[in-house]
């Protein structure tokens, strides 16, 4: 092999060939990039397991940080990210020796480190995502998403040609039982109104048990997941568990008369399966975030101190059913129009989506 | 599985030359630096990964990176650039882990407490108590020639023993909190059992049946939390009920300031430290669990029982990971325990006795150090990426495992008794 020396240093040369010529760039002008690293608020956030890009609530709220920061230039943003529960503490704690304005604690578990923290520092304003506080400088940002998973069941209870739908959860915890209570209800109000029998394998609403991958992470549990309700009849699959979720759409793009609906965000805009999505129950944290934010920067520059709490809700658009979009055409006006008045009479009070899950105040 | 072997090479070769004349002393100690000893190569290890993390901290910083695209225009850019960034990165996860300098500041000026300079030390002390047990779970096992790959289950089944007695029970805390403890080693001993039980009755390998039984535990502990027994009363998250005030495990140094987390765990991790080199170099049993370990066979030959000796190694191995979940659900985490409370522990002291090469001695050291990485880098984010600690600890117990590599590297010269290997056996 009297070649491979060669052939080893001409690999070598135009390595180093490429990496010049990719050195060869011009020097930019000195000038500061484009962060706010002048702003005199600094926003930090504290995660939950899972890290700030896991797709789900971490990741929303995130965005609405980032969010903020863009509207403002006057607000810094940071991030810490906690294993688990025992990371809560320490990374609080730093968030407040690091000088941070306003701090938010992602995920219902960390209330109570917030509330000893936020105790023992009142000046400083915190934030709790999910969960509900009583403690005066923490603000509860919850929201009530059985509202739009009842639309979102009863969509599915009109679009589906077998009379059968199904859901699944990553893990049995209130965040993802509520979106299945909302859902079973939704079908029921259907089945009600329009004398419709669709059955709803997965979830048990009286009994409060149902199928759940214990995880979510695991795609591949999520299709067998989702391929053993389509043997079983179900051609409409609602997902609660983050990105586990994706095994039930790539489930839907491989089995024709079958299609999904999402959750947390719109999947038509945050997944590659759009054409598989029907709809999806929205939760704005991203906004929910970016507005708690704005208004303790407000807040910190002699306006109103921020309290209290926040329900995400149809009526204050902090919960949604998204676009159609790709199915625009395949659910009927009726089914439209079915939906605006549910929606009406909801955010009337006409209809209570009630859960043993729902944000516990108010 | 794993042994360390060497021949009764010299480990100091400053002491075995002690007798020489004086001048020598230099050159010796520079032969020593220079030689692929037990000693040099983890030192060697330790710096190695810090280079590496340096370089990969320089590519994954996007400022930092964008000055290399113009390298020749104007090289003292992405110099400078990088210089900086090592230097504050590894100054962040110092000041995380040890000692923060501006905190240090701010107590001469007299507006923070003492207890506010000790916070990254207790920090670090606090996710290095975890690791001394499981650490000592597994480098037990090595010295019996047994890989217990299990210690992540046979924590979390000493988590829920250590809870269960914790919330269940209303005993004074003299009697509680060591009953909770002694229960937590139990569950974890009795789950440790089952490979060594399973090896010596059937001889089914035990990395095999500890990996399995990780599993086995993992998804036990999720449906567990979610049964009424365990299940938190207040709050509607997977999470079980809190122990009782009298099983938390006292913290040690709250009374400074109530942020220092680091508690009497710590204690209980360093007598079982000592307690397993007492075993190991002073007792009958450790002698017994040396003698399987170096050699079964001969040691069957002279009388041993080698089935009992496995099925007990791994039910000590398994206590003491089973200490490590007590030290978890009594203490950083008695407000009750989530699935995610027993992290990666049970893995994580692979790495430790690795790199503490089984001896209870390295073993507390390198948890120490696997502590320091973790507070430092949980300290330093979001500037420096929280996975630089698991990133660092990888490397290095690669380079650890691999003293070969190490030594081709460096171009080390080989130690008069050979490369101190970690021997696998009977794979």
């Amino acid at each position: 092999m009297a070649v491979k020396p060669f052939k080893l240093a001409l690999a070598g040369f135009s390595a180093v060939g490429l990496a010049a010529l990719a050195a060869c760039g011009e020097a930019p002008s000195d000038s500061n990039g484009g962060d706010n690293a002048d702003a005199s608020f600094l926003a930090c956030m504290v995660t939950d397991s899972g890290g700030v890009d896991d797709k789900s609530f971490n990741e929303s709220s995130w965005a609405g940080m980032e969010a903020a920061k863009e509207e403002n230039d006057d607000i810094e943003v940071d991030f810490k990210e906690s294993a688990s529960e025992t990371d809560y503490d320490p990374n609080l704690q730093s968030s407040v020796d690091d000088g941070c304005n306003f701090i938010v604690g992602v995920g219902g578990l960390m209330t109570e480190n917030v509330d000893t923290i936020a105790t023992a520092n009142p000046d400083i304003p915190f934030a709790t995502v999910d969960g509900f506080s009583e403690v005066e400088n923490v603000y509860s940002i919850q929201f009530d998403t059985a509202q739009s998973a009842y639309l979102a069941g009863y969509t599915a209870a009109a679009q589906t040609q077998t009379g059968t739908v199904a859901t699944w959860g990553g893990i049995q915890i209130p965040p993802v039982t509520i979106f299945m209570d909302g859902f079973v209800e939704g079908v029921a109000k259907h089945n009600e109104d329009k004398g419709t029998d669709v059955q709803v394998l997965g979830w048990d609403e009286a009994a409060q048990t149902g199928t759940f991958i214990n995880g979510f992470e695991d795609v591949a549990a999520g299709k067998s997941t989702s391929d053993t309700f389509i043997t079983q009849g179900a051609d409409i699959l609602f997902p609660v568990a983050g990105p586990a979720g994706i095994g039930a759409l790539t489930a839907a793009s491989e089995n024709e008369d079958v299609s999904a609906i999402w959750v947390d965000t719109d999947g038509f805009v945050s997944t590659e399966y759009g054409a598989e999505i029907i709809t999806s129950a929205e939760k704005g944290l991203a906004t929910a975030v970016k507005d708690a934010v704005l208004a303790a920067y407000d807040a910190a520059n002699g306006g109103e101190a921020i309290s209290g709490s926040y329900v995400g809700t149809l009526e204050n658009g902090g919960v949604s059913l998204a676009p159609f979009h790709d199915f625009e055409d395949a659910v009927s006006d009726e089914t439209k129009a079915e939906l605006d008045a549910l929606t009406q009479q909801i955010i009337d009070g006409e209809i209570v989506v009630e859960s043993p899950a729902s944000p516990t105040a108010s | 599985m794993s042994t360390e072997t060497k021949s009764p090479a010299p480990e100091q070769p400053e002491a075995a030359a002690a007798p020489e004349p004086k001048p020598n002393f230099m050159r010796l100690f520079g032969r020593y630096l220079t030689e692929a000893n037990s000693v040099m190569v983890t030192v060697y290890s330790l710096l190695l990964a810090f280079l590496i993390g340096a370089i990969l901290l320089i590519v994954s910083d996007e400022y930092t990176r964008s000055t290399y695209s113009y390298f020749f225009a104007r090289p003292q850019d992405a110099l400078s650039a990088s210089w900086y960034l090592v230097r504050d990165s590894y100054l962040a996860l110092f000041e995380g882990a040890i000692l923060n300098l501006n905190t240090l500041d701010r107590f001469a000026a007299g507006t923070a407490d003492f207890g506010d300079v000790l916070r990254p030390l207790s920090e670090t002390l606090t996710y290095a108590t975890p690791l001394i047990f499981t650490g000592l779970a597994v480098g037990l096992a090595f010295r019996a020639g047994l890989f217990n790959i299990g210690a992540q289950g046979q924590m979390i089944f000493g988590m829920m023993g250590a809870l269960i007695v914790g919330f269940s029970l209303n005993l004074p805390a003299a009697i509680h909190l060591p009953l909770a403890v002694i229960a937590g080693a139990v569950a974890g001993g009795l789950f440790g059992a089952v490979p060594g039980v399973l090896k010596a009755t059937t001889g089914a390998h035990e990395v095999i049946s500890s990996i399995m039984l990780n599993n086995i535990a993992a998804l036990f502990l999720v449906w567990a939390i979610g049964t009424d027994f365990l299940h938190s009363e207040t709050k509607p998250d997977l999470v079980t009920k809190p122990v009782e005030d009298s099983a938390v495990m006292p913290t040690l140094l709250s009374s400074l300031n109530s942020s220092l987390r680091v508690n009497f765990s710590l204690v209980v991790g360093i007598a079982a430290a000592v307690f397993v080199w007492w075993l190991l170099s002073k007792s009958t049993f450790g002698f017994r669990i040396r003698a399987v370990g170096f050699n079964e066979h001969a040691s069957a030959t002279a009388g041993m029982r080698i089935g009992s000796t496995y099925s007990t190694t791994m039910a000590a191995a398994g206590a003491l990971a089973g200490l490590a979940g007590a030290a978890l659900s009594l203490g950083v985490g008695s407000g009750g325990i989530t699935t995610n409370t027993a992290l990666e522990y049970g893995f994580d002291g692979i790495t430790v006795a690795l790199l503490g090469r089984a001896n209870p001695g390295g073993i507390v050291a390198a948890a120490l150090l696997f502590g320091a990485l973790k507070a430092g880098a949980l300290s330093a984010q979001p500037d420096v990426p929280v996975d630089i600690s698991t990133l660092l600890q990888a490397i290095i117990v690669l380079f650890i495992a691999a003293p070969a590599l190490v030594k081709a590297i460096l171009h080390l010269r080989t130690p008069r008794g050979g490369l101190v290997t970690l021997e696998a056996k009977g794979w």
